[in-house]
């Protein structure tokens, strides 16, 4: 078990973004490059023979990229266009032709002939001053490896031939990387670099493996073959383990896979309280992937799909039938029940890298989703048709977010009567009756809650940003983020006050922030009054399980008291003494928390 | 036979990875050979997608397009069309 090139039992600690604890194998992808070798050749057959060998390499690459793309999983075919432009690359004049006539006219072999085919090409990538564009190289870069690996008539330090179970340590892994994936051999990914939201992340969480990112050292540290153990939960990574921890984990590991049955069986069972009372539970998804670990933890629908997947994915405005197809998918695969939409949450640097825009000193309250929308109609009404023309085919709800006040709200409506209007000329078929809401996720919207619950169908309270904006905390900024609390006697104030509005207008209201997977706020939430909770996957079994063992009036009861508090301390202490009630507290707290919370989980 | 023709780049996001597949797509289905020329850059392979790329060309851009070969009218108008439809990036 003991591998000399290992650091026994060293610990690494990074950001853990997708729960579980895994004992396995270390698979080093090994990205580092081929040394390459400088080789003058003497006469024509040589030439001629190397020649020859560079073709062949390139013919092998092919064939090997074409393979990848066509046994790519259904769940990663989104990916695919990047192989087609790596072939693309493959075949350029600047990578084959120009290859091939270094080699004749330098009389110097194929793989220093394509190190300077590919050192021109970076040349001038590098004096492009778009990121976007410059960063293409690295695809070159890519395909250069192959070759040269081919060259060398290696087998491709490829995923997609791994056929044990291991866990994939990588610097970084590309949608190209994890393309190739076996998924099924994967036991997890741990990875240099990377945040919450990187590609690492995402590929993990859909797969339900644990994932632990920006580890910094894991390449230099870990060497191929070494036994790793990989908590999901904390974010850390053991190399080599001794027999102590082994035990401690297969222990930690055990106590989860039980906790996580006892509530994963309470998924058939309705969310509703002792005394009756139901209240929807749905999850937050970001791409159609996700329903299924959505349907498998008992979600009642998606109460947000997030869109900035796609529009993230190439850093290219996605046109109207991609977006139509993806949102279609989701609508018929969630029926019989709802999804609701939300269009772009973004700022528009994010997406146009032609994006003229100065710096702006405070992103949050910058130019960004519904107001960069409003900015670029042409780019909102593209989304609209494609979430209208899905609407077709199924039960799909739209959700504007970040709307400050009325006047914001009827612009936007405007533009979407526009495009109903388009739609109806040009006989597309779309439901007439399609449910909008607005996210009530700024402190000026709570104020006028009222006057905004006339014109819609529901509110959707985003706690994360609604959080960040009354309180002025940033949470990314170590010095204040501790001043973050979802337990503020304000932030429960402005939750009572939506729903007030709400109530009088007579319409839903949902909640989508973090709030609604944190089981310390459960009872909270329905003591409020809030008629759906959405939350990320991982988190309903959990929240469902609370809901179960209180009564609404106790719950109503401990609101009206928690409403006489008057910090957000007092109101964590009371509502964490009244949770032991329902959740019997690990035996080390520190270590073992309920699963749930640790499920990874973007802005809102 | 040789054509030419003034085309402008008129989609939001420039000549990216996914329009230049498409020139180089649309070129390789065509017998006549494709060059394309920004002002102040050389002319390059219209079937070279990194050289399509490396012109860097933003929304606003024109470019100067020369088809050499049998088909090379309809080249120039089926790219000239690509151009207009905005490379299909948002129908």
């Amino acid at each position: 078990m003991t591998n000399n090139n290992c650091a026994d039992n060293r610990r690494l600690q990074g950001i853990a973004v997708s729960s579980g604890i895994i004992i396995g194998k270390a698979r080093l992808v090994d990205r580092s490059k081929q040394k390459i070798v400088y080789q003058s050749l003497i006469n024509e057959k040589d030439i001629a023979r190397e020649v020859e060998r560079f073709r062949n390499a390139l013919l092998v690459t092919k064939q090997q990229i074409t393979s990848v793309k066509n046994n790519m999983p259904d769940l990663l075919k989104q990916h695919a266009f990047i192989l087609d432009t790596h072939l693309m690359i493959l075949d350029d004049s600047m990578v084959s032709e120009a290859t091939t006539k270094t080699i004749v006219e330098e009389k110097i072999n194929a793989e220093w002939a394509l190190k300077k085919s590919v050192q021109k090409i970076n040349k001038i990538f590098s004096e492009i001053e778009d990121e976007y564009l410059r960063d293409r190289s690295n695809d070159v870069e890519n395909i250069a490896e192959r070759i040269l690996r081919n060259l060398a008539g290696k087998e491709p330090d490829s995923l997609s031939v791994i056929n044990e179970r291991v866990i994939i340590v990588a610097h970084n892994l590309s949608p190209a990387d994890t393309s190739e994936l076996n998924t099924s051999k994967i036991m997890g990914f741990i990875t240099d670099i990377g945040g919450r939201t990187s590609h690492t992340a995402i590929m993990a969480q859909a797969l339900e493996i644990p994932a632990v990112v920006g580890l910094e050292s894991a390449t230099s540290t870990i060497s191929d073959g070494c036994l790793l153990i990989v908590d999901g939960y904390k974010g850390e990574v053991i190399i080599n383990p001794d027999e102590d921890t082994i035990i401690a984990f297969q222990e930690k590991q055990a106590y989860y896979e039980r906790y996580k049955s006892s509530v994963l069986r309470l998924i058939y069972l309705p969310s509703e309280t002792t005394d009756g009372h139901r209240i929807k539970l749905k999850a937050n998804i970001e791409f159609a992937e996700e329903i299924a670990a959505a349907k498998e933890h008992g979600a009642e629908g998606i109460g947000l799909y997030r869109t900035e997947y796609l529009y993230l994915r190439n850093k290219e405005i996605p046109n109207e039938d991609e977006l139509y197809n993806d949102y279609k998918q989701v609508a018929e695969i969630i029926l019989p029940q709802t999804v609701t939409i939300r269009t772009l949450d973004l700022g528009g640097d994010k997406i146009l890298t032609h994006y003229q825009m100065a710096k702006e000193m405070n992103p949050a309250l910058g130019l960004r989703s519904i107001r960069f929308c409003l900015k670029e109609p042409f780019i909102f009404k593209s989304q609209l048709r494609a979430i209208l023309r899905a609407s077709a085919h199924g039960r799909v709800r739209l959700l504007f977010p970040m709307i400050s006040g009325l006047q914001e709200l009827l612009d936007a409506k405007k533009i979407l009567s526009e495009v109903m209007n388009e739609l109806e000329a040009g006989k597309v078929a779309f439901d007439h009756d399609i449910k909008l809401g607005i996210m009530i996720e700024i402190p000026s919207a709570v104020a006028v809650a009222d006057i905004l619950a006339r014109h819609v169908d529901f509110f959707s309270i985003g706690t994360n940003d609604l959080i960040q904006y009354a309180l002025a905390i940033d949470r990314v900024n170590e010095h204040v983020a501790f001043m973050y609390e979802p337990y503020h006697p304000a932030v429960i104030r402005m939750i009572a006050q939506t729903v007030k509005a709400a109530r009088a207008a007579d319409i839903g209201v949902s909640l989508c922030g973090e709030m609604a997977g944190d089981p310390l706020c459960a009872s909270i939430l329905l003591g409020l009054d809030i008629d759906e909770l959405s939350m990320n996957s991982g988190s309903l079994p959990l929240i469902k399980k609370i809901i179960r063992s209180i009564s609404r009036k106790e719950a109503m009861d401990d609101l009206n008291h928690i409403m006489e508090l008057t910090t957000a301390r007092e109101v964590k202490t009371f509502i964490e003494k009244n949770l032991e009630r329902f959740i019997p507290e690990p035996k080390d707290k520190n270590n073992l928390k309920p699963p749930g919370n640790y499920s990874f989980s973007a802005d809102n | 036979m040789e054509y030419f023709k003034k085309l402008k780049v008129i989609n939001d996001l420039g000549i990216h990875a996914r329009s230049s597949a498409k020139i180089v797509e649309l070129a390789g289905r065509h017998n006549s050979k494709l060059y394309l020329k920004k002002d102040g850059h050389e002319e390059v392979d219209g079937e070279s997608i990194l050289s399509i790329l490396t012109m860097a060309c933003a929304k606003g851009t024109e470019i100067h397009a020369r088809a050499v070969g049998e088909d090379s009218k309809e080249l120039l108008d089926e790219l000239s069309r690509l151009f207009e439809r905005k490379f299909d990036e948002d129908k």
